[in-house]
């Protein structure tokens, strides 16, 4: 498996892109930058899986804590506010 | 008589369940039987497993010290079989409030809450609560003060998520079992928080 690139804490940004197939990237996060909120852990890669292969070596998975404020321009509600969004190593630049 | 409605034939989902379901079961991979007990035993699946957990952190603040970092741990501590469940446990406190959803299915801890509500797995609250979780959280009739911060996780890869609410106040002394029947699927989801069954109304004559 790919050693795990970033730890808690770290500034990370979502890759802005739209490849085709299955990808667990919520287009909503993509090209945002947060905080690393923990490594969860290695895990089958699922854009290999939904094509039949093995998903292997597993990928890193991270939970990225997002401000709302930066996530949605128009958001209403505290600037505190967050959202925490797993996004796979390979999503990360 | 009972009103069955007008009939409906089945949409292209429907369609395809019952083929492959058929299929399986002519080709000898399952039974019939095999199927309609596993179905039962989902159905009988509610929250009580998610609430005694909830419940026994509540009284044993090292249990849910070892349930925050690790939640399917926690789970197998209490004898509750999750296999393959990577569960995240998010937990409430008087300055931040946390609600759990999967924008990109329906994800959700079965094995601890049982099936998830229609709502959960609904277009309207997958895309609003997370661009606006307050006025969703508002229209389940939760109001978060400003001050609180609210945490929208996206249950959207391999993790699963269940939310540790706070204790409400006034259950002093209350037993695990007590404490658990104050623990709603809802709260574990976070739309909602525990609240003590209303005293009925005594009237004054």
């Amino acid at each position: 498996m790919p050693d795990a690139r970033f730890r808690p804490g770290d500034a990370v940004r979502v890759r802005k892109s739209a490849p085709l197939g299955h990808i667990r990237t919520p287009f909503y996060i993509r090209g945002h930058s947060g905080v690393v909120e923990r490594v969860c852990g290695a895990f089958p890669n699922p854009e290999e899986l939904a094509q039949q292969r093995d998903g292997l070596p597993a990928q890193p998975l991270y939970r990225v804590r997002f401000r709302q404020q930066d996530v949605w321009p128009d958001y209403r509600g505290s600037a505190a506010d967050v959202i925490e969004v797993e996004i796979f190593q390979q999503w990360i630049e | 008589m009972k009103d069955l409605g007008a009939y409906r034939p089945l949409d292209y989902f429907q369609l395809m369940e019952v083929s492959l379901r058929e299929l399986l079961v002519e080709k000898g991979v399952v039974t019939e039987d095999a199927i309609k007990g596993a179905m039962a035993t989902m159905r009988a699946r509610g929250p009580e497993r998610g609430a005694a957990m909830v419940a026994r952190a509540w009284l044993d603040p090292a249990y849910k010290a070892r349930m925050v970092a690790n939640g399917s741990q926690a789970a197998e501590e209490l004898g509750f079989e999750v296999p393959g469940l990577k569960l995240i446990v998010v937990e409430n406190t008087p300055k931040a409030h946390n609600v759990v959803v999967c924008t990109l299915c329906s994800c959700y801890p079965r094995m601890l809450l049982g099936i998830p509500p229609e709502w959960y797995k609904s277009r309207p609250y997958r895309s609003r609560v997370v661009r606006e979780p307050r006025k969703v959280l508002g229209e389940f009739g939760l109001k978060v003060p400003a001050k609180v911060r609210i945490r929208v996780h996206d249950s959207n890869a391999d993790m699963r998520y269940m939310v540790l609410p706070m204790r409400p106040a006034g259950t002093d002394g209350w037993s695990e079992e007590r404490l658990a029947s104050l623990v709603t699927r809802d709260s574990l989801i976070g739309v909602a928080v525990p609240v003590l069954p209303k005293k009925p109304k005594t009237r004054k004559s």
